[in-house]
């Protein structure tokens, strides 16, 4: 700080507590509803501390589900798990191979096959949506973990970051492998895939929480309850208009258990998570 | 930039780029390539008759006034998104930048929400501004203000804009904090010692060197509050009440899979398209360019 000025001082920790507040206030009442029973949930205003149905309420989600949807909280935070780990982990394994080719082989339409690569980041599944589902239906896709995680593994981002860190890679070491007889393959292996272990860590949180968060993919791809991720789930849990037949404790509790896997994530691995939110816009 | 050092086959980089390429073009080219081409054609919904109209689905959107407001709408969403989220950000991240005491604790407290999907943020402020049950909206009653987002288009308006603005303060905050730390300390002492307060050093030095990042966050911003906030809106308001909340993300979905006019929906999506390459170019264009005064 270049001058003392307690008063500012102050100001700026008040500031800063205050935007705090604001952005765990909606938490906050959700994790506290969580603990309600239904009526207590519906007499408006609601209490804003917690209750005693924590419990109870967290056992009957995950083993029986809410509202319209049967399907128990259990199994769609399965698939929430599954489908973000096999997007996450196939991002990172097809674009570390694709980069590794385009950056230490020169072969014909080479720059071509980046740009087309490249091209992707211009069309999000929001602007294709009907053709692409076309596209995973006529493939008999529809309702299996094949359909919910495939389409969404291409990434532009992931391929231009490591094709960027493999540019950094010194020449000296894949002389130096050349030399010792390795092949292209074995260079892949044994040092290229080492050293980009910070780059992957750094995805890996992204999309990760990317996948566990995808809400339009899967919407239109699964139709049974098994299928459903967790981001589904819930919002099948809100009965269309009605307030009183949605029951609200039950969905909060949802939401907790929605919210607090990529939350983890961000927090534990803060560090990676940082550098892969900076990585990935470059 | 280019390898010295390079391997040699012929087939082993085409197996390497196979698997992303082959997504690529499944998933991306061929259904992008279908949108164009049915963008083109009329089809009954019944899938019984298809008939080659060039540009007529694009005529008749251009002379459809609920896609006109359909624009409208996402322009004034993305435009308060944007700007809210970025103001909001910009404060907090100005005063983090300042507190030297608790700053780590400050930055985990305020990134955490981007990991929330934006599904459960709308469903967690729907809950909060929901007429009958919803705490601040039994506030904002004892303040004797009206509010029902399922009645009046504004508030549904309002409570999709906070709900997506909540999500997205994280991420300009990350941003806005590592441009400030990358200005050098050095000018803003030679300014205190000149004899400028805090809040001159700020509006003189500080958000003009500020100003590539604001304009990425900008770009990016707009592109979220196009793209990414499609769960917002279909778990908050449904598009309702009527279309006043029915951005075009939404509509293409709506038209497409409820309405079932595949060509109106593919048109649709090229418009989109378009969109998207356009702000894509401009961001790729103006961040190498850095924009600085």
């Amino acid at each position: 700080m270049i001058e003392n000025r307690p008063g500012l001082t102050l100001v700026t920790h008040a500031v800063l507590w205050g935007g705090v507040a604001v952005l765990a206030f909606p938490v906050w009442v959700t994790f506290v509803a969580s603990t309600l029973t239904a009526e207590q949930v519906l007499a408006a205003p609601m209490p804003l501390l917690p209750g005693g149905r924590f419990f109870e309420n967290y056992v009957e989600v995950l083993l029986h589900g809410a509202g319209n949807s049967e399907a128990p909280a259990w199994r769609m935070m399965v698939n929430s798990f599954v489908t973000a780990m096999v997007i996450a982990i196939g991002k990172i394994a097809i674009s570390l191979l694709s980069a590794f080719a385009i950056v230490y082989f020169k072969f014909p339409f080479r720059m071509f096959f980046f740009w087309m690569i490249f091209v992707t980041l211009m069309l999000p599944v929001e602007v294709r949506i009907l053709p692409t589902y076309k596209v995973v239906s006529d493939l008999a896709l529809l309702d299996s973990y094949t359909g919910l995680t495939l389409p969404l593994i291409a990434s532009a981002t992931a391929t231009f970051l490591f094709r960027q860190f493999f540019l950094t890679i010194p020449d000296e070491l894949a002389e130096a492998a050349r030399v010792d007889g390795a092949g292209p393959m074995r260079f892949f292996w044994d040092v290229v895939v080492p050293m980009s272990r910070t780059s992957v860590a750094a995805l890996f949180v992204i999309q990760f929480i990317y996948g566990w968060n995808q809400y339009l993919w899967p919407l239109l791809v699964t139709t049974q309850e098994s299928y459903y991720t967790v981001a589904i789930g819930i919002k099948r849990m809100i009965a269309g208009g009605g307030d009183a037949a949605t029951e609200w404790h039950l969905v909060m509790a949802t939401a907790m258990l929605a919210m607090v896997p990529p939350a983890l994530v961000v927090i534990l691995m803060q560090k990676w998570f940082v550098k892969g939110l900076v990585d990935t816009e470059k | 930039m280019e390898k010295r050092v390079v391997f040699r086959s012929w087939w082993l980089p085409y197996v390497l780029v196979a698997p992303q390429l082959a997504i690529t073009i499944v998933f991306f080219f061929w259904p992008a390539g279908q949108a164009v081409w049915q963008s083109l054609l009329a089809q009954d919904p019944f899938g019984i008759s298809v008939e080659f109209v060039g540009l007529e689905n694009f005529a008749n959107l251009v002379a459809d006034e609920h896609y006109l407001a359909s624009f409208q709408v996402t322009a004034v969403f993305s435009l308060l998104v944007a700007g809210v989220g970025m103001s909001v950000s910009l404060l907090l991240a100005v005063f983090a930048d300042r507190a030297i005491r608790g700053a780590g604790l400050y930055k985990t407290l305020i990134i955490w929400p981007y990991a929330v999907a934006p599904v459960v943020a709308a469903i967690l402020w729907l809950f909060l501004f929901n007429p009958t049950l919803g705490v601040v909206a039994h506030w904002m009653r004892a303040l004797g203000m009206t509010w029902d987002p399922l009645l009046d288009s504004g508030d549904a308006l309002a409570l999709i804009v906070i709900a997506a603005t909540w999500k997205q303060v994280s991420y300009n905050f990350l941003f806005f904090l590592a441009g400030l730390q990358s200005i050098p300390k050095s000018l803003i002492e030679a300014a205190a010692i000149d004899g400028a307060g805090p809040g001159r050093r700020f509006w003189t030095i500080v958000f003009p060197l500020l100003s590539p990042t604001t304009f990425f966050l900008l770009v990016v911003n707009i592109i979220h509050a196009f793209f990414d906030t499609f769960a917002i809106v279909d778990a908050a308001t449904g598009g309702g009440p009527g279309q006043a909340t029915e951005i075009l993300v939404y509509k293409v979905y709506k038209d497409g899979f409820k309405a079932l006019d595949l060509g109106g929906s593919a048109a649709q999506s090229v418009i989109l398209m378009a969109i998207v390459i356009a702000l894509t170019v401009v961001q790729f264009r103006y961040i190498e360019r850095k924009v600085q005064y």
